[in-house]
């Protein structure tokens, strides 16, 4: 595990990090740290309340939403020209959004926007400044393919993305996060409300963009974060109990505490 | 008697009770219709739309309604709407957005006979003779709590999932709410806005005295403008049994319009919901 991670550098990292929710008196997040590497897949698992969703909407600081929370510590995100920065010190609006739009994040519940097909990922990228037709029409079948989702609405672009299915909507969203071209994906229990053919599709696609992103995944379904990731984080508590290769921890882990969550003995 | 045969008889009293109260509720309101039909459209004619008042017709009334209560709703809809906005997307949860939101309630349960009367002392008595733009703050006033109340709860409806997604696609705050959860909400925010109009369309109380009536052609919104509800207030106590005729007509045609509009309100929500 040492080697393996010693070629690969950290896309995003958490250093001492901890995190307390407004009007809590103690912290959520406790001295957490871990790498999240690149092109790799990282899953966080761990019983409900563990923490793990609040780890993973601090790396875009979606919380932020929500006035009130503390943050200490470090996130470090590795920006172009191999810069490193602490997303925790950014404060203005401004660099909030450019954060969003490097780390791009999919929930739970599929959430189309309320207008097309086609209109729910070009909206993204006319906000970015791209108006040209042609290149617009380019990068929303760019990002449908991604989203294995082109063959199935191609003819219906003009469509309202609401009428889809659940898991149709679940890949519209991933497909929208995606035509952002951001560096870094997170996925929070992206699964958890499908049905499993829609999950087996959404997790084939995973695999597949992990050429291409970084990604953290949040799941309840510790085969599913046996199938898809490389590296495994278990977190317990608001702690980070152990992190390490996927075939390490669910075969071989160091902690009594990690393999009684594995084999199901509590959680 | 066992158990189970009393909770049937129990319950077939229950649905006797709540059908029969029902009922009565509805007779009330079907001889309402039936009463403001037969009287109404005896003096209802083609010409009650082709003359003013003074010559018997009610063009000038039902027009000068409807410019007062579209003015109000040109003040009262961008007022409550951008503040309802403020409440639920910007100052919710805050002290302030509370006590604003419990003040708007407030304002939402005065009668409408004191807004009459404020607007009367702050508009109508310094000009010394009832005007227009009185008649219009006074429906706005009316309107604004409505508009308020609406605009914030359809807006509390929409998921804050939606609000996230689009946090995490980088879109700045004010886009989000311009085009996603507005766009989202827009079919229960124009329910609530065409019911708020249909509401004001009808009253009386606010006009009374500051927009009063007049049997002519509006001469602008600085005087006296000609109001239907007022009209059919004053026509229904003449002695003169043609004007009381008239005063039935004038309120059939406001029942219908209201009731359209209403109508017209419902049916869109239930159409979108069949979708």
């Amino acid at each position: 595990m040492q080697e393996a991670q010693a070629n690969l550098c950290p896309m995003m990292e958490a250093v001492d990090f901890s995190f307390t929710y407004p009007g809590a008196s103690k912290p959520s997040l406790k001295g957490i740290n871990l790498p999240v590497l690149e092109n790799r897949i990282t899953a966080l698992i761990g019983p409900s309340g563990c923490g793990k969703s609040t780890l993973l909407r601090s790396m875009n600081r979606i919380h932020d939403l929500y006035p009130g929370c503390r943050y200490e510590g470090a996130i470090n995100l590795r920006c172009e020209n191999g810069e490193v920065k602490n997303i925790l010190e950014w404060k203005k609006e401004n660099d909030l959004i450019r954060l969003r739009q490097k780390v791009g994040m999919i929930f739970q519940k599929p959430t189309p926007f309320p207008m097309s097909i086609y209109d729910n990922i070009a909206y993204g990228l006319k906000l970015q400044g791209i108006r040209n037709r042609s290149e617009l029409d380019e990068r929303v079948e760019q990002a449908l393919r991604d989203g294995a989702l082109w063959n199935e609405v191609k003819d219906r672009l003009k469509d309202d993305a609401r009428g889809l299915s659940g898991g149709q909507q679940q890949r519209l969203c991933i497909a929208r996060s995606v035509a952002l071209r951001p560096d870094v994906l997170l996925f929070d229990e992206p699964t958890s409300a499908l049905d499993p053919i829609s999950t087996v599709a959404i997790e084939e696609m995973i695999m597949e963009l992990r050429n291409r992103y970084t990604i953290c995944i949040v799941t309840h379904n510790m085969q599913q974060a046996a199938r898809i990731s490389d590296y495994t984080a278990f977190m317990y508590m608001g702690e980070l109990v152990e992190y390490g290769e996927t075939d390490t921890i669910f075969t071989n882990p160091r902690e009594k505490q990690t393999e009684d969550y594995i084999t199901g003995r509590f959680g | 008697m066992n158990l189970s045969q009393r909770r049937l008889l129990i319950n077939r009293l229950f649905s006797i009770v709540s059908a029969g109260t029902a009922i009565v509720g509805l007779i009330f309101l079907g001889w309402i219709i039936v009463t403001l039909v037969m009287k109404g459209t005896e003096a209802l004619s083609f010409r009650v739309f082709t003359t003013d008042l003074v010559n018997g017709g009610l063009r000038n009334l039902i027009w000068g309604q409807f410019v007062l209560s579209m003015l109000a709703a040109a003040i009262a809809v961008p007022l409550g709407m951008l503040a309802g906005i403020w409440l639920q997307e910007y100052g919710n949860h805050t002290r302030y957005a509370h006590f604003i939101r419990d003040l708007s309630d407030v304002m939402m349960s005065a009668p409408s006979i004191v807004i009459g009367t404020f607007v009367y002392a702050i508009l109508v008595v310094p000009v010394q003779h009832t005007n227009g733009w009185a008649g219009i703050v006074a429906l706005a006033i009316l309107m604004l709590p409505i508009v308020v109340r609406t605009t914030d709860d359809m807006l509390g409806l929409i998921p804050r999932e939606l609000r996230e997604a689009g946090v995490a696609l980088g879109i700045p705050k004010y886009r989000i709410i311009l085009d996603i959860i507005i766009r989202a909400a827009k079919v229960g925010i124009m329910t609530g806005l065409l019911l708020a109009f249909a509401r004001i369309v009808g009253e009386t109380a606010p006009l009374l005295y500051t927009s009063g009536t007049s049997e002519f052609w509006p001469e602008g919104l600085t005087q006296t403008y000609p109001s239907l509800t007022v009209s059919i207030y004053n026509l229904a106590t003449m002695p003169d049994a043609e004007m009381v005729k008239l005063a039935w007509t004038g309120a059939l045609l406001l029942a219908v319009f209201v009731l359209t509009l209403n109508i017209v309100g419902r049916y869109v929500v239930r159409d979108r919901r069949k979708k």
